[in-house]
């Protein structure tokens, strides 16, 4: 569906070139939510506007079905912008236009008739639970719902791929959660293409089927998201996906554990999540265990726990305990060594 | 006769007329100079309000023209063209320069050629006009580019013609600024009419200085300014009421 070719992008500044894109390749599939995620500077916001024409890439190809984008001009270029859907992280609503004239605005440019506009405005408003807010300016909205407002204007023209920059990140947490609940309930309902550009884990988390890694320009790691989650390759990937090895408790009970003492990191996907593994290795295992931290949650739909294990006890015992949760698909390593 | 000023006179050699003129500030019976006020003040605020209507008219037509020209080709605009932009930036600030006294003499002959006569209400049009597209530019300038960079790339994302952009966008998005921007103008037009009626332009500004200057005639002068307090309040609130009416944010 999209494509990118070897995407290379960078911009003058004082200090010389600064390289945003390096040599950036990625294949999104039809009906993915593919994420991007990355710290600040990583370049993700620069692929989300070479991806959207807004900027125009130093080298490589964007392929949107097949047409390379970063060539079209004029009016050619007007038409593959239209099967696109924007959405922003601070809204970029017409603040002198109602509710309703806002989302109709992709279908005014595109000369739809009134009959048109009004039914398919009136539908996406349904859709994004906005039909009493039709009439009133968007000053009178709050971020949210500023957000659906968005939202449903980049649904408007029927796009075949949606990009939402940063889309939840000037939200509150509370609303960030509904709209990205809204979000996986229009992938779901249209089969719609989504890029998610975020630098929150727990938007990839919740949303997408796809990742990709992004520092310095280029793309370090990509693949399913639970795949990228479960085995992270490189330490960028891994400090984005486990919050754990980042927190302070935890470096704390690592430096100061007794001699002897291991601390493992076990992750249990989808069905072992909810067996009780723990319990079994005690009673079969003569180690002594103790769980230091633990988290549940679900990732692109399939649950995930992962432990902090503190596990004390003969080397050959604790060997054949970490092969007994292996082979029953717990994946569990050491961490001694952070 | 209407009541001309003295360098009205002057410059259109009309000798013996100023000669009356000048021995008229002398002799004036007082009852007949009074009676001749009352008519001709009201006159004279009609002829300001036609001098500043219609050069408003004028100065916002090219003003908006002009500054959204400034604004769609600077670097990064619509159709950016920054080295056009450069030179049409120049040139106003040229504009910009030139003394509205020496301007209104500087436009005497395009004034004749225009209205055919360089004096009068309709003639003070053309000076006032050629004076306020400057700053009616800028000031529209500085109004579209309030508007946030976001908005315009929403459009453009969205598959917006420029000409789309232009009457979708931004005219809508910045109508409250451009409002606030005429009316900044308009009272700056009324200010320059003042200026244009002393050197033959009539109105207001001539009543001021035929009478409260050269007769020494301060009360006529403080007539005047209420007249034209009066005028500036009333722009002003209006232009205020219908910017505050557009704007929605």
């Amino acid at each position: 569906m999209l494509e990118i070719k070897n995407l290379s992008k960078s911009y003058k500044t004082k200090q010389g070139p600064l390289l945003a894109l390096n040599d950036v390749s990625v294949k999104v599939n039809k009906g993915d939510i593919f994420g991007f995620i990355g710290l600040s500077g990583a370049g993700k916001t620069s692929l989300a506007r070479c991806i959207s024409v807004l900027e125009k890439a130093d080298a490589g190809e964007i392929l949107l079905n097949g047409v390379d984008i970063t060539r079209l001009k004029g009016a050619r270029l007007r038409q593959a912008r239209r099967k696109m859907g924007l959405v922003f992280q601070h809204f970029n609503l017409l603040m002198n236009a109602t509710v309703f004239d806002n989302v109709a605005f992709p279908l005014r440019i595109a000369g739809k008739s009134k009959a048109e506009i009004r039914a398919r405005v009136t539908e996406l408003l349904e859709v994004v639970g906005l039909t009493e807010k039709e009439t009133v300016y968007p000053a009178t909205l709050s971020g949210g719902q500023k957000q659906r407002v968005g939202i449903a204007r980049a649904l408007a023209a029927e796009p075949e791929l949606v990009i939402c920059d940063e889309a939840t990140s000037a939200l509150d947490p509370d609303t960030t959660r509904q709209i990205l609940a809204l979000l996986r309930k229009i992938a779901a309902d249209t089969g719609v293409t989504f890029i998610v550009i975020t630098h929150e884990m727990d938007v990839i988390k919740a949303l997408c089927s796809h990742v990709a890694v992004m520092e310095g320009g280029e793309i370090i790691e990509q693949g399913k998201v639970i795949d990228v989650l479960t085995a992270p390759k490189t330490d960028t990937a891994r400090r984005f996906f486990a919050k754990d090895y980042s927190s302070e408790g935890w470096y704390k009970a690592v430096q100061e554990r007794k001699l002897g003492h291991h601390i493992f990191r076990a992750l249990f996907i989808g069905e072992s999540a909810r067996r009780s593994f723990i319990h079994d290795v005690i009673r079969k295992f003569d180690i002594e265990l103790s769980i230091l931290s633990g988290s549940i949650e679900s990732v692109s739909g399939t649950m995930v726990g992962s432990l902090i294990l503190e596990i004390t006890g003969d080397e050959p015992v604790l060997a054949d305990a970490m092969e007994y949760f292996r082979i029953n698909g717990v994946e569990i390593e050491p961490v001694d060594h952070t | 006769m209407p009541e001309q000023g003295f360098f009205e006179l002057l410059f259109t050699g009309k000798w013996d007329d100023l000669a009356r003129h000048l021995s008229g500030n002398i002799h004036m019976d007082m009852e007949r100079y009074l009676s001749h006020l009352q008519r001709t003040l009201p006159q004279a605020t009609i002829d300001t309000v036609y001098m500043v209507g219609f050069a408003s008219l004028f100065a916002v037509m090219f003003g908006v023209v002009v500054g959204m020209v400034l604004y769609v080709t600077q670097p990064g605009g619509i159709y950016a063209a920054p080295r056009f932009n450069k030179v049409l930036g120049i040139l106003i600030n040229v504009g910009r320069s030139i003394p509205f006294v020496v301007l209104i003499i500087l436009v005497f002959p395009l004034s004749r050629m225009i209205v055919g006569t360089s004096i009068g209400r309709t003639a003070s049009i053309v000076p006032l006009t050629i004076a306020a597209i400057p700053f009616m530019s800028r000031v529209i300038e500085a109004a579209l580019n309030e508007l946030g960079r976001g908005i315009i790339e929403a459009a453009v994302a969205a598959g917006a013609t420029p000409r789309q952009i232009i009457l979708r966008v931004v005219l809508p998005e910045s109508a409250p600024g451009l409002v606030s921007g005429f009316t900044l103008t308009i009272i700056n037009l009324i200010t320059f009419s003042a200026m244009a009626g002393v050197i033959g332009g009539g109105g207001l500004g001539h009543i001021a200085h035929s009478y409260g200057v050269a007769r020494f005639r301060t009360d006529i002068l403080v007539y005047v300014i209420i007249i034209l307090i009066l005028l500036v309040q009333i722009v002003q609130f209006t232009g205020q009421y219908i910017s505050r009416k557009l704007d929605k944010r």
